[in-house]
């Protein structure tokens, strides 16, 4: 299969490649995915004073369109609110990356994850309230 | 070291054509322009000649009887289908039942496909962790309604050779007839139809350094004399088994091609068969969690299939995209599931999805296989540092103990 460029260079040169400490209240972690499948991402955001998504980093199991649809999400996350980040959709990354319809799968994991890892700090952060 | 980018070494899929090949087709495409079939002029003899030569040349290379057992095709799909229908429609007033296994090429599974649609029994046998089918399975499946049993020589993406004269022994004292798609193994491994007892053969150029678009398929004559149903109505070519003007230029190369394994067949074997082994050696002293898919002992020369774990294929393929390998992996294909064969052995879809096959061949280099090493080596430590899996599995965790969001 014929790549797209952006494809390429993302798959060449991740963005972000990385792990954050997963038991700091501050960072949500997003575990998408199934080996079984041939895909799994990880995405986490360090989220700062004001809600705003302060570092993104992501580590996938996958082909070249999965790693570049995360390694563009996390480039995506950095510096958006989580209201805005939220916002993200699949077929945005459809679009960014020129993916071919049997690719669009990778977007959509890339979505979940972006959602994953909110909804993990956000629990994270009641659980936080509820125990002060 | 100095190699040329891209590297080819996905031999399985196909071979480049070899030159000495070529310098025997050029002729006719130029002046030895005639057809074949032409029996009333000089163009016409010149060209059957060659056909005839290289009827003779194929014929040995697989240990015919007779160079007129060799039926030309347009390649190997063709050979496949010819075999089983022709077969199935000839002799189906004796038995309508096939015996075949779950590995084999598409060319063969979607044949016996439409042969149940057309009121055929087939049995598909399982094979082992390796890949093999024993000559007992083949015993045990075999009934009185039983006409052809069809098992490759080698698989084109495991490399796994099957234990065929020990398989022909029980079709030929069954009464059974056997069809081979020798596709991978000829030239490779043994092969010898009268050794192995085998009725049917397919064989096609483009795996062997000859042309794509010409293929064979061997007919036996004699003890038994096989018969069976033309599949392509014409002009009564190839003695009634295939109609339609045959591929002169493509033959004289694919006769070419075989009378080159004759001679050299055996001795590029044993370098192939070194090639892989400094290939393989090489990435798995180095690296963990490397898995062979198939058999080391029963195995072609060239084959390895890897499993890099916790890499995915298609990821690895792009990782070292200046040399053309395939993968087992579900991204690769259209259907998005992982290769049937890999999973008829038991290799888990995780594992099915970090495949590579690489397949050496006559022109690649030592300096190729270490330079192809070097460079796995260096991408499968990139992509494991950017693998969740392999984090989690440096972290001591059960992969399998993990909840999943399967998708
Ligand atoms: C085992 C096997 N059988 C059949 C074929 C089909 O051969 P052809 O490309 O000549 O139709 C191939 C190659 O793709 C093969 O590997």
């Amino acid at each position: 299969m014929a790549y797209s460029d952006k494809v390429v260079e993302h798959a060449e040169n991740p963005r972000n490649v990385g792990t954050l400490d997963k038991s700091d209240p501050t960072v949500g972690t997003g575990l998408v995915g199934a080996p079984a499948c041939g895909d799994v991402m990880r995405l986490q955001i360090k989220v700062g004073e004001g809600g705003v998504i302060e570092d993104a980093k992501f580590k996938t199991f996958g082909c070249g369109s999965a790693i570049a649809s995360s390694s563009l999400a996390t480039e995506w996350l950095k510096g958006k609110t989580l209201d805005e980040a939220e916002q993200i959709k699949n077929g945005d990354i459809v679009t960014e990356l020129n993916l071919p319809p049997v690719k669009i799968h990778c977007s959509v994991l890339a979505e979940d994850a972006i959602k994953s890892a909110i909804d993990d700090y956000r629990k994270k952060q009641a659980a936080k309230r509820a125990s002060t | 070291m100095t190699v040329q980018l891209p590297i080819f070494m996905d031999n399985n899929s196909t071979t480049p054509v070899d030159p000495r090949v070529l310098d025997e087709m050029l002729p006719f495409f130029k002046g030895n322009f005639g057809n074949a079939a032409s029996r009333s002029h000089s163009f016409g003899w010149v060209a059957e000649e060659a056909v005839e030569y290289a009827r003779e040349r194929i014929a040995k290379l697989i240990g015919a009887q007779s160079e007129k057992e060799i039926v030309f095709t347009s390649g190997a799909t063709e050979s496949d289908n010819v075999a089983l229908k022709g077969v199935a429609e000839f002799y189906k007033d004796k038995g309508n039942h096939i015996i075949t296994a779950v590995t084999e090429h598409k060319a063969i599974l979607d044949a016996c496909k439409r042969l149940e649609r057309d009121g055929f029994e087939v049995t598909y046998l399982p094979v082992d962790k390796q890949g093999i089918v024993s000559a007992d399975q083949v015993r045990e499946a075999i009934t009185d309604k039983t006409i052809l049993v069809s098992l490759m020589l080698a698989n084109n993406e495991i490399g796994t050779v099957q234990p065929l004269e020990a398989i022909g022994k029980v079709t030929r004292e069954k009464g059974v007839l056997l069809h081979t798609d020798a596709v991978q193994g000829i030239g490779k491994v043994e092969f010898d139809v009268q050794k192995m007892n085998v009725d049917l053969a397919s064989i096609t150029a483009h795996k062997m350094y000859g042309p794509k678009g010409v293929g064979a398929l061997y007919v036996r004559r004699s003890k038994p004399r096989v018969r069976l149903v033309a599949q392509m109505d014409g002009g009564g070519h190839e003695r009634g088994m295939r109609s339609g003007t045959l591929n002169v230029p493509g033959i004289v190369g694919f006769g070419k091609a075989a009378d080159i394994l004759i001679h050299e067949g055996k001795e590029e074997s044993a370098r192939l068969f070194a090639l892989r082994e400094r290939l393989r050696s090489r990435i798995m002293d180095a690296l963990d969690e490397v898995y062979v898919n198939g058999s080391m002992e029963h195995r072609l020369p060239g084959n390895i299939n890897l499993s890099f774990n916790f890499v995915e294929g298609e990821a690895m393929m792009m990782a070292i995209k200046d040399v053309a390998v395939s993968s087992g992996s579900a991204c690769t294909s259209s259907s998005l599931e992982p290769s049937y064969v890999l999973r008829a052995l038991g290799v888990g879809d995780e594992l099915a999805h970090s495949s590579i096959r690489f397949g050496l061949g006559r022109f690649n280099t030592e300096d190729e296989v270490d330079y192809v090493a070097d460079l796995v080596l260096s991408k499968v430590k990139h992509l494991r540092d950017m693998s969740p899996l392999w984090e989690m599995h440096q972290e001591g965790i059960d992969l399998k103990s993990v909840q999943w969001t399967a998708h």
